[in-house]
């Protein structure tokens, strides 16, 4: 139940923001919509124009209130995605611009024997500092591209980026607060909030295994910078290998609970169907019969470089490129085909940045003969788990990793 | 009176963000109106475009349903018809 407070805190993070200079301007241009994917929602397509929110280059607009914007496709060639081209997405309008000087972050909670309170600086004096290369994409990603759609906000394929994030282990921000062997779930609140006050606040929770894995962290750098505003500044939660859902931007409460969460955004939203997806992390205090909390990402590939359509030369050849990903266990091959999926190459892979990063990836092919040529990629992670050919239908369009088709010509 | 003046401080609020927003031009038909009013609220309303045109009559139906019940808007039971109708009629599945 959202109180007095947080509407107040709601109202004045919106006044914040108008004056602020945080919003977007509108440099228009239409987003050629062509990743060899099925197709965005008409009015995805016609209403998804260039925009840019302060700090950042021009990003596809989804949605100006709350702001989710993706990153355009070239970006996905390079292993780091810089932070002015990094993606936003935020579930509720009420965004305050949080200071450095004044953020705190409470530890606490019923499973937690010693409370506390701290502020940026001791954040970073007084926990050892981790750095890793870790893959953000939003639970939803590609969205759109689902046959037949699903309601939400309706994602490309630009609903992800890769970045080196710096900052504490939670777990040693949770050993501090004395973490009592009652604690199921670690529950993450941000400073930001809903527009109307009985709308749930976006609060999520972890299991406490995950909350205390290593690479988990409070991340106050990202690519040797602080976060930028959309992304979560000053602090937000890294949670490698899993779904932006847990990764809670502008972080400023933790607390160890010892009862399973009932939070709106645990118990109602970000489940996926049991069964249909190969999940090796579970969060086994949040299952239901039918359905769980999603995870870790699903391993998934992209090819940045060529678009549906292209024409290109017979004989002469050109390189295929992109990134690919999966929740943790690593990449271990890509292959490509130029024939429709009748025949496939290994890629050569890109530097190994760590097991939860991108690789890149990259291969040289000859167009044998003229007319159409389909290519597509396919990337295996180190448990053998790999893409699909055809989509798995689940209601809130999640983990989309079907395979691309990009039809090119040659002539 | 509560439900006044949140709407008030609501809509001072959003009078200087919903400026910043381009000005979507819903089509222009019964319901929309209410459209504005109420779903403008809490979100900016390029998310009917963006949503369009897939739902049919029981998907617009669910989504203003699930506004209400799960999102807390406060949406009279009149208004919820003429946006669930309007939404169906100009941005539904042909």
């Amino acid at each position: 139940m959202a109180s007095r407070r947080d509407f107040l805190k709601g109202t004045g993070g919106l006044v914040l923001a108008s004056g602020g200079g945080w919003l977007a301007s509108h440099a228009h241009g239409a987003v050629p919509n062509t990743p060899g994917l099925a197709a965005l929602p008409g009015g995805a397509t016609a209403s998804g124009d260039l925009e840019t929110l302060a700090g950042k280059i021009p990003l596809i607009k989804r949605s100006w209130r709350p702001p989710n914007y993706e990153t355009p496709l070239s970006y996905f060639t390079a292993e780091i995605t810089p932070n002015n081209a990094f993606f936003v997405r935020w579930h509720l309008a009420a965004i305050p611009e949080v200071s450095a000087a004044t953020w705190k972050l409470k530890i606490g909670g019923d499973a937690a024997a010693t409370p506390y309170e701290i502020d940026l600086e001791q954040l970073k004096r007084d926990f050892a500092a981790v750095e890793l290369v870790a893959v953000n994409q939003c639970s939803g990603n590609r969205r759109g591209l689902f046959e037949p759609h699903v309601v939400g906000v309706e994602w490309g394929v630009g609903a992800m980026g890769n970045a080196r994030w710096k900052g504490a282990r939670l777990k040693d921000v949770l050993a501090k607060a004395g973490l009592k062997k009652e604690a199921v779930e670690i529950v993450l609140d941000g400073a930001d909030g809903p527009v109307m006050p009985a709308t749930p606040d976006f609060q999520k929770s972890l299991p406490v295994w995950k909350a205390i894995d290593e690479n988990t962290l409070l991340a106050y750098e990202m690519n040797g910078e602080p976060l930028p505003h959309w992304n979560g500044f000053p602090v937000r939660v890294v949670v490698p290998g899993w779904t932006g859902t847990y990764w809670m931007k502008q972080v400023t409460s933790i607390n160890a609970v010892s009862k399973p969460f009932e939070g709106f955004w645990v118990k109602g939203a970000y489940r996926i169907p049991i069964g249909k997806f190969p999940m090796i992390d579970h969060f086994a205090s949040q299952l239901f019969v039918a359905n769980a909390p999603i995870t870790e990402m699903v391993v998934n590939s992209l090819i940045a470089n060529v678009t549906s359509g292209q024409q290109v030369s017979v004989g002469r050849p050109f390189d295929v490129k992109g990134v690919a990903w999966d929740g943790g266990r690593g990449i271990a091959q890509v292959d490509v085909s130029v024939d429709g999926g009748r025949s496939w190459r290994a890629a050569t892979l890109g530097q190994d940045l760590g097991r939860f990063s991108f690789r890149s990836f990259a291969i040289a092919v000859t167009p044998p003969a003229p007319g159409p040529m389909v290519i597509m990629s396919r990337a295996t992670n180190r448990a053998g788990s790999t893409q699909t050919a055809e989509l798995i239908a689940n209601p809130a369009g999640y983990h989309h990793n079907v395979m691309q088709r990009i039809e090119v010509n040659a002539v | 009176m509560k439900t006044t003046l949140i709407a008030v401080a609501l809509a001072l609020a959003f009078g200087i963000v919903a400026a910043q927003e381009r000005r979507i031009e819903l089509k222009d038909a019964p319901g929309r109106a209410q459209v504005e009013a109420n779903c403008g609220s809490c979100h900016s309303l390029d998310y009917i475009v963006l949503n369009s045109p897939f739902l049919d009559k029981a998907g617009w139906d669910a989504s203003v349903t699930k506004m209400i019940k799960v999102f807390g808007a406060p949406i009279n039971a009149d208004d919820a018809k003429a946006i669930a109708d309007y939404l169906a009629a100009n941005y539904g599945k042909s």
